[in-house]
Parts: structure tokens; C-alpha cells; sequence
């Protein structure tokens, strides 16, 4: 009696014990390869030896932990990616004010649809990078200190880091992406749910305020997602625009061209963080705010 | 006004993507009187439920005329609504929110509108889900949900195309005893399509047949039987009998 008591005592001891392996297995499997990189990278720099073919992983870790530490006195990596998400700030916006209004109308209209799609569709394949000459052309260096008429003082320091030409590239990345899901959001919305809400006594307002925008609302916010990473991504060659002197893109850039090459690395990084944590942050709105759409159908 | 429903000479055709013309309906003629409960039979393809979305207003007749309340019918009026076979809920609002909505769109104040989403809510025993969303109902609950929103704005007129078919056979006949009591109660026209003879028989007071394309009435008489009624009554039965025969004489013209 007893040593069956005891058998399943030490039965469920050890599930116990599989269970917590599992977990901390499930925690590892995500950084292995991460880790196997950093490996790979650190034992091939101490091979090349060389830092400005390959710095070792502790070089470039260095800088990254003093991010406020002013670089080739061109201020810190956490100044210079300050500068840099306000840029993008200002152009995603610009893409968002302008791609999510005509998405939806055109979702809605067919006649509208019609109207621009073709012109729309004529500047779609053309790269962000594609841009540049013209874009240069037409904004030169010209900053929007000089669009808003700011000479002086903080704001006109501010602004003037701010060039046209650059928020037209970051915009032109991020336009499509918002408009493609918005109208996608709109036209994908049940018929049913249409006709339903029309028996109900709705009308055309209603049906587009109150059906239409919150069930294209999921795929917006993903358009938005999508938009916001194709800007993020797009701003390393906006900074590398002639009058540039700020900027993450601009700061590694500038690392290259002085053989910096550890700054470049932990450029990038930074890159990528900032780039992986606006990813999660839609990820959360995603799953917070639109349960029902997983988990509808 | 006796007659609520008045459709004489309508025909329907769709154009296909390919181009080419489809008969939906043909010489339809009909009047629904005030508070019958009428059943719409037949098999598909027979039109039955594009003549419930014409008297809806959801579709416009390609010629001939479609009168509810005595006006002629262009879009969906406020004092008919709708249940469908598919699930209409809105899938981002709570079970509360969507019976509301109706009263919503009225400009009914939100106080107003959840005391009276709260008490047909409590009708139909959906007690307890008002904060639920669809994802969180049975197919039956959502159905509960539907025809407790189509009749949120107290209509004079339901529409209801087939709003039991997504069902098990259990959860059906439960509906259909419910759907009953809650007309027996309260008292108003309804328009239901079918295609179950069973189900016209066990419901309607007046039970009409269409056949396959083009679709047209063939046949249309009122059930001479009291509520409640019961399945298994021989008079019952031979409705059914009759209906079935008739149902498989249309299927096997149509093959």
C-alpha cells in the first residue's frame, strides 16, 4: 500500500520535474541559434583579427551599453535614434493621415476604385530608393525649418534636422502598405454583416461608421505594422541623403567611412531594436484589440 | 389594412459574370396578410430566399411591383428586420451591443436600448451572455442572439431565411417551439424560408411551394391545424406526406 503511495509520489515528482525541463527547453530553443551566431562571430574576429573587417563581439557590446556616449562627435547612438524615429515619426504619419481615409474609400467605392487604382498601381513598383534623385531635384536640402519659416531658435534646430526629401522617402515606403491593407480590411468585410445591419435600418453612414471601419479596423493596424517597418527601413538611405548630419543611417554611414566598423555593427543592432520593438508593440494592440477577429469564423 | 405584403407580377433576373441571364423568379404573385405566419418552401435554387431579400428591400425586382405597408419597396424599412441562415452577429460587439444595435442606429439612448436588449435577452434565456461575444456562443445561442436583435425594434414584419438550417436537429426543434410561443405571444407577421416540410407544417400558418428555376408558386394553402402542434398527429403527417411528394415530384422535373 505504502509503496504504491510512494511509487506515484515519485511518479508525479518526476512529470513534475519533465514539465519544468519542458519549459525552460521552450525558453531555449528561440536564442539557440542567436547564441550559435554569436559564437560563430566572436571565433571568426579573434581568426580575421582585424576590427575593421570584423570587431569582436565584445567590441561592439561596449558600445552598446553606453548608448548616451558621444561617438565621432556626432552625438550618442540614443540621440542619433531619437532623431531618427522622429523622422520616421513624421512621414509614417503622414502615410497613415493620407493611406488609411483613401483605403477605406476606395474599399467602400467601386467608382472610386476605379478612379485611382490605376494611378496608384503606376507608382507602387518603384523602390523607396528609387526616389532619391528626383526627390532631390525637387527638395534639394531643404529642411522643414525652411518649409515652416522657423530661422532661429529650438524649434528651427530641431526642424532643420528634419529634411523634406527624407520624410517624402520614408512616406512613400510606408504609403502603400497602409493603403493596400485598408482597402483589403474594407473589401473583405462578410456581406452579410452589410445586409444584416441594412434590414436593421442602417444607413450609408452607418454601415460605413459603424460596420465597415471596425471590421477593416484588424487589417488596418497590420497595414500599419507592415507601413511602419518598411519606414523604419527606408530611413537608413533617406539619412544617407545629401544633407543629412544626424540620424542612425547617417551615424553608420558616416562609422564606414572613417573605418569604424564596430560602430556600424552596433548601429545596425540599435536598427534592429528599434525595429523589433515597434513590431511588438502592434503585435500587443493586435492581440489585445482584436480577439474576436482570431477567433471569429 | 389586412394585407401587409403585396407582390404582383414580379420577376427577377441576375446577370452572371459570364454574362449570362438568370431567371430567379417568374410571374410572382403574392399577398401576405397582417400577423399570418407564412412558410416558404422549396427546393434550392427556387428563389425562395431572393423573394424574402425583395420583400426585404434588399434587391429590387427587375420588373413588376413589390409593396410592403402599403408603399412601394425600395431599401429595407425600419419596421421589418432580418434573420439569417449565415451568422450576422457583428463579431466585434458583445451579445448586448448587438441586440442594440437596431435601437442604436434609432438613436435610442444607451440607457433605453440595454433595458430592452436586457428583457428580450432574458426571453429568449440568454440571461448571463450580454457580455459574450459570437466567438464565445453555440451556433444555436448566436441564432438566439440574431432573432432577439431582429426583433429589438419592435417590427410589424420578420424576415427570416432559414435561420434554423446551420443547426443540429436538437437544438433546431427547440428553436422552432420557441420561434412558435414567441409568436403565439406576441402576435406579428413572419416570412420564413425553408426547406424543410417539416419545419413549414410545424410553424406556418399558410405554407407556400416554389419550384426550381425559373422559380414560381405552385402551390399555396394555409394549415388547417392548432397550435401547439404535434408531430406526430396523423393529420400532421399528411400534410408532410403530401408537401414531401410534392417537394420530390419538383426535384425529379428539375433533374
Amino acid at each position: 500500500m505504502e509503496s504504491s503511495l510512494e511509487r506515484a509520489k515519485i511518479e508525479i515528482e518526476n512529470k513534475f520535474s519533465t514539465i519544468k525541463i519542458n519549459k525552460i527547453i521552450n525558453y531555449l530553443v528561440p536564442v539557440l541559434l542567436p547564441l550559435f551566431f554569436l559564437v560563430f562571430w566572436q571565433l571568426l574576429s579573434l581568426t580575421v583579427d582585424n576590427s575593421i573587417i570584423l570587431p569582436t563581439v565584445n567590441e561592439v557590446v561596449e558600445i552598446l551599453i553606453h548608448p548616451m556616449k558621444n561617438l565621432l562627435s556626432m552625438g550618442s547612438i540614443y540621440s542619433n535614434v531619437a532623431i531618427s524615429v522622429v523622422r520616421v515619426g513624421i512621414g509614417y504619419l503622414l502615410a497613415a493621415v493620407l493611406g488609411i481615409p483613401l483605403g477605406i474609400l476606395i474599399g467602400y467605392s467601386e467608382k472610386i476604385e476605379e478612379l485611382t487604382m490605376t494611378f496608384l498601381n503606376l507608382f507602387r513598383p518603384i523602390a523607396p530608393l528609387a526616389w532619391v534623385p528626383l526627390v532631390l531635384a525637387w527638395f534639394g536640402t531643404a529642411s522643414l525649418a525652411s518649409f515652416f519659416g522657423f530661422n532661429s531658435g529650438v524649434l528651427y534646430v530641431f526642424f532643420s534636422n528634419i529634411k523634406s526629401a527624407m520624410i517624402f522617402i520614408i512616406f512613400i515606403g510606408a504609403f502603400y502598405p497602409i493603403l493596400t491593407n485598408s482597402i483589403y480590411g474594407v473589401k473583405s468585410v462578410r456581406k452579410i454583416l452589410i445586409d444584416s445591419t441594412l434590414t436593421l435600418g442602417a444607413s450609408k453612414k452607418d454601415i460605413l461608421l459603424k460596420v465597415l471601419l471596425p471590421a477593416a479596423l484588424p487589417s488596418i493596424v497590420t497595414g500599419l505594422r507592415i507601413g511602419l517597418g518598411i519606414a523604419w527601413m527606408c530611413l537608413v538611405s533617406a539619412e544617407m541623403l545629401p544633407g543629412s548630419i544626424a540620424g542612425i543611417g547617417y551615424l553608420i554611414n558616416h562609422a564606414y567611412t572613417v573605418a569604424r566598423t564596430d560602430i556600424v555593427i552596433a548601429g545596425m543592432i540599435a536598427i534592429s531594436c528599434v525595429g523589433g520593438l515597434f513590431n511588438y508593440l502592434f503585435i500587443i494592440i493586435e492581440k489585445k484589440f482584436f480577439k474576436w477577429q482570431r477567433l471569429s469564423n | 389594412m389586412d394585407k401587409v405584403i403585396e407582390i404582383t407580377g414580379v420577376n427577377k433576373i441576375f446577370t452572371s459574370q459570364k454574362n449570362q441571364q438568370i431567371k430567379a423568379l417568374e410571374d410572382i404573385n403574392l399577398s401576405i396578410k397582417n400577423h399570418e405566419f407564412v412558410c416558404i418552401i422549396g427546393p434550392s435554387g427556387s428563389g425562395k430566399s431572393t423573394l424574402l431579400r425583395l420583400m426585404a428591400g434588399l434587391v429590387p425586382p427587375t420588373s413588376g411591383s413589390v409593396e410592403v405597408m402599403g408603399q412601394s419597396i425600395e431599401t429595407p424599412i425600419s419596421k421589418a428586420s432580418m434573420v439569417f441562415q449565415q451568422y450576422s452577429l457583428l463579431p466585434w460587439r458583445n451579445v448586448i451591443d448587438n441586440v442594440a444595435f437596431g435601437l442604436e442606429i434609432r438613436g435610442v439612448s444607451k440607457e433605453e436600448r440595454y433595458q430592452v436588449a436586457d428583457q428580450i435577452l432574458k426571453k429568449f434565456g440568454l440571461d448571463g451572455f450580454n457580455e459574450s461575444y459570437p466567438y464565445e456562443l453555440s451556433g444555436g445561442m448566436k441564432q438566439r442572439v440574431a432573432i432577439a436583435r431582429s426583433i429589438a425594434t419592435s417590427p410589424d414584419i420578420i424576415y427570416m431565411d432559414e435561420p434554423f438550417g446551420a443547426l443540429d436537429a436538437f437544438t433546431r426543434s427547440n428553436m422552432q417551439q420557441e420561434l412558435r410561443d414567441f409568436w403565439l405571444d406576441d402576435k406579428r407577421t413572419i416570412v420564413f424560408v425553408t426547406h424543410s416540410v417539416e419545419e413549414a407544417v410545424f410553424l406556418g400558418t399558410r405554407v407556400i411551394v416554389m419550384s426550381s428555376r425559373p422559380g414560381c408558386i405552385i402551390k399555396d394553402f394555409n394549415v388547417d391545424l392548432p397550435y401547439p402542434r404535434d408531430k406526430w398527429n396523423e393529420k400532421f403527417g399528411s400534410y408532410v406526406k403530401e408537401l414531401t411528394d410534392l417537394m420530390n415530384n419538383i426535384n425529379s422535373k428539375a433533374l
